[in-house]
């Protein structure tokens, strides 16, 4: 093979381009060159850059680059490139653009695309599945899309009620509804989305399982009409729908569940002709046992490399081999099943704000090392990249392996202490929570998981207890980091010297020098428990001994102070001693917005502080001041976007009388929709936005006046 | 204890023609009664000049300190250390000067000075006091302001003068005022220093009434923070008394008046600490003005020392509390050159001053001290060790503890006073850095031939025990009570055993008091106090400062012969 053409997968996900299994270095003399394919917005991104040869196909926009299958297909001709690999996003579930492919002659790496289009058509997959024998969740599949007659519909399964499109997954357009009064609001924006995102808008409904799991199978066929499964994964854990740790195998089955599961799924498979990777999703009911089919994804999932681990294959190597027209490698009974997997998803969100996408600049980006063939960490962005918000703000995958789930749960926890964020906030304090529960631990895994316990792992306000305790451990890093900024300051210091002459160097001699006293600073950090939805500022004084060491005091505090030793280990890692502790420090500091950030990592605790600069500039001119975005300074009423984005949709006119609560405008950022909705009865004022406009975050949307 | 820091590797390469000729013993014994005594005498010292600097340290008092803070202004040390360099030493000068001085206590004078690094550069920090009588200028704080700018005229380095002051002190006007080396030569040296390539720069952080507002007028640059920051020759009450004019101190002379309508400050700064940040902004600016001097270049400066081979810090215990106790100054030397090391010159000749050449942090000096009574011949080999090092461009640095040049028929008739005539002209005459520590008492000539204050060296330190007066106490109650007995004699006065003890005692007292280091320290007849256990780095520093400057010739006068 002479070159590969790749697809861009998901934007944070170039999985074929940066592990060493897509280069296909199993047979160093064929190795496979690849090319790359971008948008824009990712010009500089690690999956170009690792890539032989990289082809610009549009825009930021994925409609005009990375849906583009006919300027795609074009990249492919221009680079001589014989195969392309779809990746896991975008056009890997489109049945026009595999036949594209081989049309112009290009082998697709993936299913048939008679495959795809019955398996991308949720309710033509259910009624094939349905005849093949496979359970299905009652529910309305039909193409009669009207909102009464769905309505109607709706009712005769019963509620809760799930609305999803036919098209897509991931839980875009996605919408559960409890009683009948929210089913058409709901119904319309499913629709909406969905047409944004899959270019069809058909919509169907099915009963909603109130404690489900969600479990899926890996299958795999060749040309030859072999189908074989290798296990499942469960990947119950979800948030917003979306999952951010998935597991293999599923804890918490017997073996001859596990052995229906895979029959089930290749009986799927084979209903329709399947050649190449699948992945056959089931639900769950944990109350009475019994298990459903929800849909089949034609592509090879974000999640793959948990089954990789435990069968110990090579999955994209599989893809090509069976695309090149090879027969599977094993047969079901060579499929070994070895320990146990666990996949966490590492996104830029904001936690606290009910997960929103965030977006922003990776000031600090180092993921823990993936030294050992038991931990991997897939990642498209370096320190320094920019998250955009064109795309899914995923940033790593983080795969560890163990010989049993206990084995494999602590290295996890380990892992994501190390892994290491700065610059927009993230989920990893979150995963390293869910995987310190005790419920998780006891494999009571499933599918609400995290809004079940909710509070132990978002953090009770009114906890005064758990308050305080996490003030008094964010002092004590507080403590740490004073001692070691005020060492690091000094380094940069010293390291600025000119010349060696040592009379100069004396000035900067540690400890500073002071006549008849110890040179003391003050440090002010403010610090946000995101817990409790509240901040707070930390005075420290720093006293630099005589023997080196820092005493530093919390103001406001009786204590005497914590006397801390510092020895630097790199540009940002100290050895730091305090109260007969000896504790790793590492720490991120960076500039932003007038305020300096500085991150601290010890042991498993992760810790950011701001410290203002606080000197503003003058102006005689008001004008020239930055916009103050604190809300307090917005009159009452006032609504402000809650994160950057794209307004989709304009409800109102400006002027109009409207209820609390009423929807107002519709926001789309990072694939998803937000409804910004009147946070009080009035008239809508100031209406300053228009459909297709680009909104930043917390700029000013409209004002409702009382009236 | 022993430290021998290798700071290069390339120091472990053996050199078959390097012996070690000079390294000196350790020379104490730590077992006798005498050292022992004598290291728990100065820890009460210690103890006593400690509680002192704790004091001043905390400025004007509690009430002045919260009325300071109330305003959103630092106390002076803390500005300082806000403009130096992050984890930059700052060597201040007389931290105890106004110590007792007056009826009020004026901690540190009033004013805080001294040296420390800002963007690289050296520079000479004036922070006026405003929590010791609002920073008014008593007689002291001149001087002291004064001794800051002769340093930094003679080292070459930019003058910030932090300003917060209300003035002169009007009580005291008459030893303020008038005179040559009063509150006028502030401004004529900013001149002159201005003239010469100097930078001066002026934050105004508070009031600059009268005579302190040109402080900034005189400056380079200026920098006044709004709100708390004002210039102007007569304030609002003399205003309105003066001509009836009603205005408030910002529009007087605040900070926007000043940058946008009379251009008498350059920088507006919104707060304290913006102004600071302007101001170490002006010093990374200054570019060549804060360039390094020629004697960098010509110096026999090595990247590469060693530490002393003995403990620093025993240089307290060494330190003699008893004058009369004798002490070897090569114990003291053993403990601030590099490695020990210490070249003797005319070893054998004159044996009560020991001179030599030895390194501190990696640059060479000539060190000069006394092991006894001044002789004609120690003179001598003073006066050619001294234009040995000004001819080579050696700094030479001063360890006093002399009790005088030697009297008596024997000496006079030999020349001692010619031989010491040689030495005070060496001294004077020689333009390489001097820098003189008191280690133990400072009497008569000997301060003049061990470059005392009068002998401008660029800096002068005493130990917490050292003493300084033109001759002994009990000597000069003996010489005393000689010329009243021979007074009240031509009287016909009769004078009791009785009445001249006390006559004595009383002198003995005084002489006691008025040679104490905190009497010469609140005087400013030094630049402070140092801890012995400090005295290499302060040399280090002081040293480092004054290397910032060109090369000066030396010239000599006549030596009588």
């Amino acid at each position: 093979m002479a070159s590969l053409l790749l697809r861009r997968t998901t934007n944070r996900n170039p999985k074929p381009l940066t592990t060493p299994n897509f280069s296909l270095n199993s047979d160093q003399s064929h190795r496979i060159r690849t090319v790359a394919v971008y948008s824009d917005a990712d010009r500089d991104s690690l999956h170009v850059k690792s890539a032989d040869e990289a082809v610009r196909i549009g825009p930021p926009p994925a409609r005009l680059s990375y849906l583009n299958g006919s300027e795609i297909v074009r990249a492919a001709i221009r680079t001589g490139a014989q195969a392309i690999h779809p990746g896991y996003g975008f056009l890997s579930e489109n049945a026009e653009f595999a036949q594209l492919c081989e049309a112009e002659g290009l082998t697709f790496i993936g299913p048939p695309a008679s495959a795809i289009r019955d398996m991308g058509d949720k309710s033509a997959s259910k009624k094939i599945m349905g005849a093949a024998g496979v359970p299905l969740v009652p529910g309305y599949h039909g193409n009669e899309q009207d909102v009464e007659f769905m309505k109607l519909e709706a009712d005769k399964i019963g509620y809760p009620i799930l609305i999803k499109p036919t098209h897509g997954g991931g839980g875009k357009g996605m919408r559960i509804v409890q009683s009948p009064d929210e089913f058409v609001d709901s119904f319309l924006g499913a629709q909406r989305e969905a047409a944004a995102s899959f270019g069809v808008n058909t919509i169907l409904l099915e009963k909603y399982i109130t404690r489900p799991r969600h479990i899926e199978v890996q299958i795999f066929g060749d040309k030859h009409g072999n189908v074989l499964h290798l296990y499942e994964r469960d990947c119950s854990m979800q948030r917003r729908h979306q999952k951010i740790i998935e597991e293999a195998p599923a804890p918490n089955i017997a073996s001859d569940f596990r052995s229906h599961l895979g029959e089930a799924a290749v009986s799927a498979a084979k209903a329709v002709s399947y050649h190449n990777a699948g992945t056959v999703e089931f639900i769950v009911d944990t109350i009475s046992g019994q298990f459903y089919f929800m849909e089949m994804n034609t592509r090879l999932q974000v999640e793959h490399p948990v089954t990789e681990m435990v069968v110990g294959q090579d999955l994209v190597e599989w893809q090509i081999r069976v695309a090149n027209g090879e027969p599977l490698p094993l047969n079901q009974s060579q499929v070994p099943l070895k320990g146990h997997a666990f996949e966490a998803r590492i996104y830029a969100e904001n936690v606290p704000k009910g997960f929103l996408p965030s977006a922003g600049v990776l000031h600090h980006y180092h993921p823990v090392s993936a030294s050992s063939t038991a931990v991997r960490v897939e990642t498209g962005v370096e320190q320094g990249d920019t998250v955009s918000m064109h795309y899914d703000p995923m940033i790593a995958k983080l795969v560890v392996w163990g010989e049993n789930r206990g084995a494999a749960l602590v290295k996890m926890k380990d892992c994501l202490t190390k892994f290491q964020v700065a610059g927009l906030p993230t989920n990893i304090n979150f995963l390293q929570r869910l995987s310190d529960h005790w419920a998780f631990k006891d494999e009571q895994v499933e599918t609400h998981f995290i809004e079940h316990f909710k509070n132990d792992l978002l953090g009770d306000p009114s906890n005064e207890m758990l308050k305080a305790v996490a003030y008094n451990t964010a002092t004590f890093a507080a403590t740490l980091v004073a001692a070691c900024v005020c060492r690091k300051e000094h380094q940069v210091s010293v390291s600025s010297l000119p010349g060696s002459n040592n009379l100069n160097s004396l000035w900067l001699a540690h400890p500073p020098f002071r006549v008849h006293h110890d040179a003391s600073e003050t440090m002010e950090l403010q610090w946000d428990n995101e817990d409790a939805n509240d901040s707070k500022q930390i005075k420290l004084a720093v006293t630099c001994q005589s023997n080196g060491n820092f005493l530093v005091k919390i103001a406001d505090n009786s204590s005497s102070g914590h006397e801390v030793k510092v020895s630097p280990l790199g540009p940002n890692d100290f050895r730091t001693e305090i109260d007969g502790l000896s504790i790793n420090i590492n720490l991120a500091v960076y500039t932003k917005d007038y305020t300096k950030h500085i991150h601290v990592w010890h042991g498993k605790h992760h810790h950011h502080f701001r410290e203002s600069k606080k000197i503003h500039l003058p102006s005689d001119d008001d004008s020239s001041h930055r916009p103050s975005f604190d809300m307090a300074s917005h009159p009452p009423g006032t609504v402000v976007a809650p994160m950057a984005g794209l307004v989709v949709k304009v409800l109102v006119k400006d002027g109009m009388r409207v209820a609390e609560g009423q929807p107002v405008l519709v926001l789309e950022a990072m694939k998803m929709e937000h409804v910004v909705k009147a946070p009080l009865s009035g008239c809508v004022n100031q209406l300053k936005v228009n459909t297709g406009q680009q909104v930043f975050d917390n700029s000013v949307l409209f004002v409702i006046k009382d009236e | 204890h022993v430290v021998n820091q290798l700071r290069n590797p390339s120091w472990a390469i053996v050199q078959r023609r390097e012996y070690c000729l000079g390294v000196l013993p350790d020379g104490i014994d730590r077992t006798s009664e005498a050292f022992v005594t004598n290291s728990r005498a100065m820890e009460e010292i210690m103890t006593q000049l400690q509680s002192h600097v704790q004091k001043v340290l905390c400025g004007g008092g509690a009430e002045a300190v919260r009325r300071n803070k109330s305003r959103d202004k630092l106390l002076p040390r803390e500005r300082i250390d806000r403009l130096l360099d992050p984890g930059s030493s700052f060597l201040e000068l007389s931290q105890l000067a106004g110590h007792e001085l007056y009826e009020d206590s004026l901690p540190s004078g009033g004013i805080i000075t001294g040296i420390g690094r800002v963007h690289g550069c050296l520079c000479m920090f004036v922070a006026n006091d405003p929590t010791v009588k609002g920073g008014t200028y008593y007689p002291i704080t001149v001087k002291k302001h004064l001794r800051a700018q002769e340093i930094a005229t003679q080292c070459n380095l930019p003058c910030l003068y932090l300003v917060d002051s209300g003035g002169a002190n009007l009580p005291r006007q008459a030893d303020v005022f008038p005179d040559r080396d009063n509150f006028g030569r502030i401004f004529y040296n900013q001149a002159q220093m201005s003239a010469e390539g100097i930078p001066q720069i002026a934050l105004v952080l508070g009031s600059c009434t009268a005579g302190g507002a040109y402080i900034p007028a005189m400056a380079d640059e200026s920098v006044i923070v709004k709100g708390n920051g004002t210039i102007f020759l007569a304030g609002p009450p003399l205003v309105k008394a003066a001509t009836g004019e009603e205005v408030s101190a910002e529009d007087l002379g605040g900070a926007t008046m000043h940058c946008k309508v009379s251009g008498v400050s350059d920088h507006f700064a919104e707060d304290e600490l913006h102004g600071l940040a302007i101001g170490r902004n002006i010093i990374k600016n200054l570019y060549l003005a804060g360039k390094r001097g020629l004697i960098h270049e010509y110096a026999n400066s090595s990247s590469e020392y060693k530490d002393p081979l003995y403990d620093v810090a025993e240089l307290r215990s060494i330190a003699p509390v008893d004058q009369k106790q004798p002490l070897d100054i090569r114990s003291v030397i053993a403990r601030i050159v590099d490695g020990s090391e210490f070249d003797e010159f005319k070893k054998l000749y004159g044996t009560t001053l020991v001179t030599g050449f030895g390194k501190i942090y990696g640059q060479t000096v000539g060190i000069i001290g006394n092991n006894g009574i001044l002789f004609i011949e120690s003179a001598l080999k003073g006066a050619h060790f001294i234009e040995l090092c000004a001819q080579r461009n050696i700094p030479l640095i001063f360890l006093q503890n002399i009790t005088g040049f030697m009297v008596g028929s024997r000496s006079e008739a030999g020349g001692i006073a010619k031989a010491g005539a040689k030495m005070v002209m060496a001294v004077s005459c020689a333009k390489v850095p001097k820098i003189t520590v008191i280690v133990g008492g400072s009497f008569g000539a000997g301060n003049y031939g061990m470059c005392g204050r009068a002998y401008s060296p660029n800096f002068l330190f005493m130990w917490p025990a050292a003493r300084i007066s033109v001759m002994g106490g009990l000597q000069a109650a003996g010489v005393l009570a000689q010329v009243e007995r021979s007074n009240k004699k031509r009287q016909g006065i009769e004078w009791s055993q009785e009445e001249e003890e006390k006559f004595k005692g009383k002198m003995v007292e005084a002489y006691e008091r008025e040679a104490s280091a905190y009497y010469s320290t609140a005087r400013l007849w030094d630049d402070g106090i140092i801890d012995p256990a400090d005295t290499r780095k302060v040399l280090g520093l002081c040293l480092s400062a004054s290397m910032n400057r060109d090369l000066q010739p030396s010239k000599f006068g006549v030596f009588r012969m």
